[in-house]
């Protein structure tokens, strides 16, 4: 078990290695002037050709590639001085660059945007999956009746919905037209400055992510949970004469699990890495919003900075999904 | 009444199966009776309504999905249209099933010991943990298991394919059920397993003294094990009486057909396989009169096209002994004798 985790832990970093590569290269070569943008933040709009140069000078782009991606590497792990034009910046590790818009370190805006992401996707999942896995459970019980085809086919009419039109309509309802309690203007406050404020500003957020991603969970778990009531186990256990709560739930569950898990954690880490549309939508200055804006401003530290985040966060979530899965399923674990 | 009635009686049993193109009837008008310590053998192809009847047994069958008509009584008490509540106190205490490919019908997630311990508590709400351990340990001891104490904590996957077949059997015996149903015990195992299980599940019914269903498609089988033998075709009883009767002086075409199809590894090389030609029937629409009579080999032996309009009655034969049988024909022995045994097995006949 040790020695699997190890191992996927180093093929974990060798895959991060890679495409932290991959990323910086496509930055380096791709067809753009990375440093116009700095140049013109520096010079108020003033940037001509020679400041260019002066600015694609300082800030590597000169230099052979694997130089500055070790300086950037390096960076990432201890820190590192980064001069600007004359000025000199302290970057702490990890360092992924200076902002060419606003001249700080990348690390520092991004530490204040990661709550606001990790609350909308924990709060949009754990919705989603107390609201999808009891609801496909529940229909795969009554599989074949009016509730189960009703519910499929009233969720798939849901689904079908665009995602930015459903988030309207949630607004509009939950807030304007029912104005349920607790929730307030949306945007994120940190949970620590006011807990209210926090989850006012959360709500519909969650909301709209929980009812939008149950409708998928509810036919993974509807899906899984049929395979596994249709299993040779399932008749073993309830010829032993157990009740119908311990077949379906002891027995018939814990296996349906397995899938939905799996389903989850690529699911999950998705969300982690940036919830563009749902950030954008309700305001909430979390990661995808800033990445997303960091693309309109072409600031590649930012833009880069958000991708191989996105990158950590899959691998992570990948591999914490092959360890649940050898928790939940024995015959993993020992082979 | 328990005390004069066998523990089992099944009586007209029909099982039926709404779909969406038609009704399935996939048990007709069953009836069978077994009584403790004795041992009846199922025998049919895949289809013939073998393990869907021993389901309706312990009322496994879904209520939505299945009609079920007649009387199954166990130990006087009646099974059809039992409630939920009534069907579990039975399951797995008065009835146990062992079902085939034990890999299957055993939860891959769960431990060997934790599902015997499972099955044991379930009926016995007072038992502590430790005591249904015990009891579990003690069971995979009985069935033959080496190191119980040590294999209570593996998983089914860990087990070899005999292995897991005992412990099936261990989980169903570990409430001293009545009546054990064993659904194709060996059909998944190679042959010398396969006699272990069958010596195993001997020495376990006189141990005590249960009421064994043996339901299998092989004859061999029915040969090693069975008092009384149910030959089933197309949902229905085609041939019911003790077993050496029916095995030596079969009075049905399909039986025949049964026997012809067994390879005998002690015979002579004159004996002769022979398969039943064409397919077992749909049972949404099976053909009209007699089940089998579109592969039977013997209809022209029967006067006008009886075969092919009117189902035959189950019915007492002419060898005298409790032996129903469902046939057209007039003399079935004069034909077994004269047309079947000299092909399927000579040395017989030289014998005599």
């Amino acid at each position: 078990m040790f020695a699997y985790v190890v191992k996927r832990l180093l093929a974990g970093v060798l895959v991060l290695f890679l495409v932290s590569m991959s990323i910086f290269l496509l930055f380096w070569y791709g067809p753009n002037e990375p440093a116009r943008v700095m140049c013109d933040t520096k010079t108020s709009n003033r940037c001509n050709a020679e400041r260019l140069d002066r600015f694609t000078e300082e800030l590597g782009y000169n230099n052979a590639w694997y130089a500055e991606y070790g300086d950037y590497v390096k960076g990432v792990f201890v820190g590192r001085d980064i001069t600007v034009a004359a000025q000199t910046t302290r970057c702490d590790a990890p360092c992924f660059g200076l902002s060419y818009k606003n001249g700080k370190p990348v690390w520092e805006d991004m530490k204040d945007r990661l709550p606001a992401t990790f609350s909308v996707a924990i709060g949009g999942a754990t919705l989603y999956l107390l609201l999808g896995v009891p609801l496909g459970v529940a229909a795969a019980r009554r599989r074949g009746t009016v509730q189960d085809k009703a519910l499929v086919s009233s969720f798939l009419f849901l689904s079908s919905v665009p995602y930015y039109l459903f988030a309207l309509l949630t607004w509009l309802f939950f807030s304007l037209k029912w104005e349920v309690p607790l929730i307030g203007d949306t945007g994120y406050v940190p949970l620590t400055e006011s807990p209210t404020a926090w989850f006012g500003g959360l709500a519909l957020a969650w909301i709209c992510l929980g009812i939008f991603g149950c409708t998928q969970y509810t036919r993974y778990a509807r899906g899984a949970m049929v395979e596994a009531l249709s299993e040779d186990y399932i008749r073993t256990a309830k010829a032993k004469g157990l009740p119908t709560r311990t077949v379906v739930y002891r027995h018939g569950l814990r296996a349906a699990l397995v899938p939905i898990v799996t389903i989850f954690g690529i699911d999950f880490g998705t969300l982690l890495a940036g919830t563009i549309f749902t950030e954008r939508i309700f305001d909430i200055e979390g990661i995808g919003l800033w990445s997303l804006r960091a693309v309109m401003q072409r600031d590649l530290p930012i833009v880069s900075a958000t991708a191989l985040f996105s990158a950590v966060v899959l691998i992570m979530a990948n591999l914490i999904v092959d360890l649940v899965y050898s928790i939940l399923d024995p015959r993993v674990r020992l082979s | 009444m328990s005390s004069t009635e066998p523990f089992l009686v099944v009586e007209d049993l029909t099982v039926r199966f709404p779909t969406e193109d038609g009704l399935v009837t996939a048990v007709q008008d069953l009836s069978y009776s077994v009584e403790k310590g004795k041992t009846l053998g199922i025998v049919g192809e895949s289809g013939s309504g073998k393990s869907v009847s021993s389901m309706a047994v312990l009322g496994l069958h879904d209520a939505r999905t299945a009609r079920i008509t007649g009387s199954i009584r166990v130990d006087g008490q009646e099974v059809v249209g039992l409630n939920e509540a009534g069907l579990r106190k039975l399951r797995g205490r008065q009835i146990a099933m062992i079902f085939q490919d034990a890999l299957a019908a055993l939860h891959p997630f769960y431990k060997i010991g934790g599902q015997l311990a499972e099955a044991y508590q379930v009926h016995h709400p007072k038992a502590t943990k430790r005591e249904a351990r015990r009891k579990a340990v003690e069971m995979l001891d009985r069935v033959g298991i080496p190191q119980p104490d040590r294999r209570v904590d593996d998983f089914p996957h860990q087990f070899s394919g005999g292995m897991r077949q005992r412990a099936m059997i261990a989980m169903g015996l570990i409430n001293d059920p009545s009546l054990l149903i064993a659904d194709e015990p060996t059909t998944a195992l190679d042959v010398t397993v396969q006699a272990q299980i069958l010596d195993l599940l001997q020495d376990l019914q006189s141990e005590f003294n249960s009421a064994v269903i043996i339901i299998t498609h092989d004859l061999g089988v029915i040969a090693e094990m069975a008092d009384d033998v149910l030959v089933m075709y197309a949902g229905r009883g085609v041939e019911y009486g003790p077993g050496k009767e029916i095995l030596t002086r079969p009075q049905m075409p399909y039986t025949w057909g049964l026997l012809s199809s067994v390879p005998d590894v002690t015979g002579d090389t004159d004996s002769k396989l022979i398969p039943i030609p064409g397919n077992p029937p749909s049972l949404l629409n099976p053909p009209t009169g007699c089940a089998f009579h579109p592969r039977c080999v013997h209809s022209d032996k029967v006067e006008g096209d009886l075969c092919a309009t009117t189902m035959p009655a189950f019915e007492q034969g002419n060898s005298g002994v409790r032996h129903l049988k469902r046939c057209h024909l007039r003399d079935p022995e004069v034909i077994f004798e004269r047309e079947v045994l000299p092909v399927i097995a000579p040395e017989l006949l030289e014998e005599k």
